[in-house]
């Protein structure tokens, strides 16, 4: 209709015609900066924090870059970063290799023990980093019981021992991408394959391969995060092999030299960082391989692929659960390898004054879960959702977690709670700061998993409950939240089992009074009472376990009472941690 | 901007939009929209995806921002409110049925939170499943529904406030073909016998021409025509409206000597439009499938054309031929009866001799 045109798109104002505002919009804002002034004070201020003091020199005069030439320019300390890389890269390459092969013999045959293989390998889920190390000196170390037994010292303190113990550490985190990842395909894919004559190799390599790429991607970041960023193995196990993380804590702990932890810490963001942004470019290009109709793959018998992936996982499975078992025994006899008397008097923790810091490692731990659901979910709902202006930036701010390593997170505190004369000074000292350094560390994948169970809704029904005048925290808390208790379910057992085994980030945050078991465990092998440290490690883990238990048998409760509408086939979606 | 017929003095337009204007970026997505709806009146936004239609049904709602315009209703102005405030029920097109809440605390979400007495609230929402014929099922889950349950339980759900407005933003097009052919009547039916003032999205002219009273047409952030489904169909005014409702032909001309003829290659064509062209400006002549007429009907009637079958269709009620014109000319398509088709006794590459009613000839200015 040609009289409608002349009016140009340039005459037309930018901005939209304004609503008033009601009360639920004052709510709705209050939210947003809440969320705001929570994720400034907590993620962006104590980091801003970190970067400042690199740049001053320990009686707070500013030096530039000073602090930078001297960390590159003296051997002893620039050595970590090269040591760190390569760690960190080959413990990458082994775990990502060792735990596709485990994962495509779980997803991808029929070899029996699927279900065993699967639990065993979730084990190190269970335990700090630490405790891996300490298993591998139980077995290898200058007393281990091998070295003992066979007179073959392998020389396990260093590189050697870190990249052991960083493998099994990681290797349920890379499990659990791949087993997803390979698990997600369509059987369509391979009946076409085999009708066009295509071979296994080849099968394997234009179907299988492109199919779980960007979950090997994810897996081969996360580890590397992973181990870059880990303090607890190569503290006990690292010997003189200096690591940025180790190096982070010699210079805080040991030294008192704050602004060179600080200059550590900014360059340990680096890569943090890199691995990080490269991801989530990569993930970004993902594409979904599973539609309505695709059908799963239900793997056909191939005896020989079968058992010789059964003898493979059973290698890996039994080395596992024969570091656990080292643990255990280890905690339970007089004195490892000497004397096998059977005695509990290790479980005494006498020297961290008895179960205090179990006691205060549950208590961190159950708020953490409690405050950290509370706090990804509603943060999720209200950038989700609210759709604000704020809603990009602080959608940054949510996921920018996740690159911090703990070191730097804790050091970030100490910058910013530990001040004289502030009052932010309150919570220094203190459980509360604990409960938020962990809810901090472990934000991103919360947020992450709310995220991708928010916008798995119907973006219309806060719509639909505006148009019915129903306010939208009341849809939330009757629609929202239910739909997504799952994930809800999920997120905080996630918080749980990880503030349960954190050393890195609240090392530099215990005081007396408020220690922790991992920290124990750290302490009590320095002081030489191992048997002591393996106790409190198999207290962890157990503690982990039956709160696993208790989370499983209280997931197939909730399935029960609050997804009776999910249609049968539908499973609960589970966090997958990283 | 089409005159719309006016709404009676003494009850003000349910909806009255002004000079509503929206852009998303650079992109202008609706330019200067006005448009009123009667009380009781069932609308029908209707056009292609990305012309700006959802848009509109959600700047009426509210829940999109337009950047100029005003939006009345029943008099009052609700720009500038919120869409809790504005009372209408809406109907998404994937329903948002809250698959956790059973159809009965669906259908009853909207009246909870108004205070009102548990009794009251069942008595409505028991009152409302009977309409819809569900009754049976309020205890169940949505998922427990087919489709076009779901859908009647979201036309419940909004209707059970008792709203001014229906807001339905295409509710019909996620059914298959039988559901929606039934739901049609229901919907319509359902309508009339509440009396509310309803409008609907849709791309489906059929579905327009079957519920409407009044359809809308738009094209590109423009309205192209406002009218009853019989207006729009009969005398669109411009080719798009022409070509997305109903099937149409289009032919080049050029205008004849005198007012009223048109030239068709060698052919004088005499057509009914009164705009005065001068001689020998192209345009381009438009008639549908089923108003041309062949064999015997044809006979002796002015606009007559001899015709080649390049092509015979069988449509079940109807026989769809294409022809093309003795010069090669782009072909024409015809719609004629089965029976009348037997009757005629031509087959692919026959001649047929056909007329073109003068009154169905429409005369549009050459353009796209």
């Amino acid at each position: 209709m040609a009289s409608a045109l002349p009016s140009l798109p340039a005459a037309l104002p930018d901005r939209t015609v304004r609503h008033r505002l009601g009360a639920e919009d004052l709510v709705r804002w209050a939210l947003v900066a809440l969320l705001a002034a929570i994720l400034y004070l907590f993620v962006l201020y104590p980091l801003l924090q970190v970067v400042w003091r690199s740049l001053l020199a320990n009686d707070g005069t500013f030096v530039g870059a000073a602090n930078y030439r001297r960390y590159f320019g003296t051997p002893a300390i620039a050595q970590s970063i090269g040591n760190s890389l390569f760690v960190s890269i080959v413990s990458m390459a082994i775990t990502v290799t060792l735990a596709f092969v485990y994962a495509y013999g779980l997803t991808r045959t029929r070899m029996p023990g699927r279900g065993v293989f699967r639990l065993v390998a979730m084990l190190p889920l269970f335990a700090p980093s630490l405790v891996q190390a300490l298993a591998f000196i139980y077995v290898f170390g200058n007393n281990g019981i091998v070295t003992r037994t066979t007179g073959w010292n392998i020389g396990i303190y260093g590189a050697k021992g870190i990249v052991m113990a960083e493998v099994f550490y990681c290797f349920p985190h890379a499990l659990l991408i791949l087993v997803a990842a390979l698990s997600a395909t369509d059987a369509r894919l391979y009946d076409a394959a085999r009708t066009l004559g295509a071979s296994p190799l080849r099968t394997f390599l234009t179907v299988t391969l492109p199919g779980v790429k960007f979950g090997l991607v994810s897996a081969c970041f996360v580890v590397f995060t992973l181990v870059i960023t880990d303090f607890g193995a190569p503290k006990a196990i690292g010997g003189k092999f200096s690591v940025m993380a180790t190096e982070i804590y010699n210079q805080v702990s040991g030294q008192q030299n704050f602004t060179m932890g600080a200059t550590v810490s900014v360059v340990l963001l680096i890569p943090a960082v890199l691995a990080f942004l490269v991801d989530r470019v990569v993930q970004r290009r993902r594409y979904a391989l599973v539609t309505a109709s695709s059908r799963p793959l239900a793997p056909a018998p191939r005896p020989a692929a079968d058992w010789g992936a059964f003898a493979y996982c059973a290698l890996v499975a039994g080395a596992i659960a024969g570091m656990y078992l080292a643990i255990v025994v280890y905690s339970l006899v007089m004195r490892w390898p000497y004397n096998f008397t059977p005695t509990l008097r290790h479980y005494r923790f006498d020297t961290v004054g008895g179960y205090a810091p179990l006691l205060n490692s549950v208590y961190v731990a159950a708020l953490t879960a409690l405050v950290g659901t509370v706090l990804t979910f509603v943060g999720a709902y209200v950038i989700e959702k609210c759709r604000t202006a704020w809603s990009g930036p602080l959608y940054l701010l949510a996921v920018l977690p996740v690159s911090i390593p703990g070191m730097v997170l804790g050091l970030a505190y100490i910058f910013t709670f530990n001040v004289a004369g502030s009052t932010l000074n309150v919570l220094y000292g203190t459980l509360a700061i604990l409960i938020v350094s962990n809810v901090i560390h472990y934000f991103t994948v919360g947020f992450l998993t709310a995220t991708t169970a928010l916008r798995q809704m119907d973006a219309e029904f806060e719509n639909v409950s505006a148009s019915l005048g129903v306010p939208f925290y009341r849809t939330f808390w009757r629609v929202t939240v239910p739909m997504a208790l799952p994930s809800i379910v999920a997120i905080s057992m996630y918080f749980f089992l990880n503030a349960m085994v954190t050393l890195s980030a609240v090392v530099f945050l215990v005081a007396p009074g408020t220690e922790l078991a991992a920290v124990a465990v750290l302490l009590m092998d320095d002081a030489g009472d191992a048997a002591q440290a393996a106790a409190m490690s198999v207290c962890i883990v157990a503690i982990g376990l039956a709160v696993r238990l208790g989370y499983w048998a209280l997931m197939r409760g909730v399935d029960r009472h609050t997804q009776a509408w999910r249609e049968p086939r539908e499973a609960a979606t589970e966090a997958v941690p990283r | 901007m089409t005159p719309v017929s006016a709404p009676a003095p003494s009850r003000p337009a349910a909806v009255a939009l002004l000079g509503i204007a929206k852009k998303f970026g650079q992109f202008v997505a609706l330019r200067d929209i006005d448009l009123t709806v009667a009380p009781g009146e069932f609308v029908c936004f209707l056009g292609p995806s990305g012309c700006g239609k959802t848009t509109l049904l959600r700047i009426i709602a509210g829940l999109e921002r337009q950047n100029a315009g005003q939006v009345m209703m029943a008099g009052r102005d609700v720009s500038g409110l919120p869409p809790s405030l504005r009372n209408y029920g809406i109907v998404f097109q994937s329903y948002a049925l809250f698959p956790n809440l059973t159809v009965a605390r669906n259908v009853g979400y909207g009246l909870e939170t108004r205070r009102r007495p548990r009794a009251e609230i069942d008595r409505r929402v028991d009152e409302l499943l009977t309409l819809v014929g569900l009754s049976a099922h309020k205890a169940k889950y949505p998922a427990q529904l087919s489709g076009g349950e779901q859908q009647r339980i979201a036309l419940a759900r909004a209707l059970a406030p008792s709203p001014a407005l229906l807001l339905l933003d295409e509710p019909l097009s996620a059914l298959d073909a039988r559901v929606r052919q039934s739901l049609r009547h229901e919907i319509r039916a359902l309508q009339r016998r509440l009396g509310v003032t309803t409008i609907m999205v849709t791309h489906d002219q059929e579905e327009a021409l079957a519920m409407a009273d009044r359809i809308v047409v738009m094209n590109h952030g423009v309205v192209e025509q406002v009218g009853t489904p019989m207006e729009v169909y009969t005398r669109p005014r411009s080719p798009f409206v022409a070509r997305f409702v109903g099937q149409m032909n289009f032919l080049e001309a050029t205008a004849g000597d005198r007012a009223g003829w048109a030239r068709l290659g060698t052919v004088e064509m005499r057509h009914d439009a009164t705009e005065a062209l001068v001689a020998g400006t192209r345009l381009t002549l438009a008639i549908r499938p089923e108003e041309i007429l062949v064999g015997p009907a044809a006979e002796g009637r002015e606009n007559r054309l001899v015709t080649r079958i390049r092509a015979v269709q069988f449509l079940g009620p109807f026989t769809r031929l294409s022809l093309t014109l003795p010069d090669g000319a782009p072909a024409l398509e015809c719609d004629v009866a089965a029976t009348a088709f037997a009757a005629l006794g031509a087959a692919e590459g026959s001649e047929l001799a056909l007329a073109l009613r003068a009154d169905a000839l429409r005369v549009f200015p050459l353009a796209g």
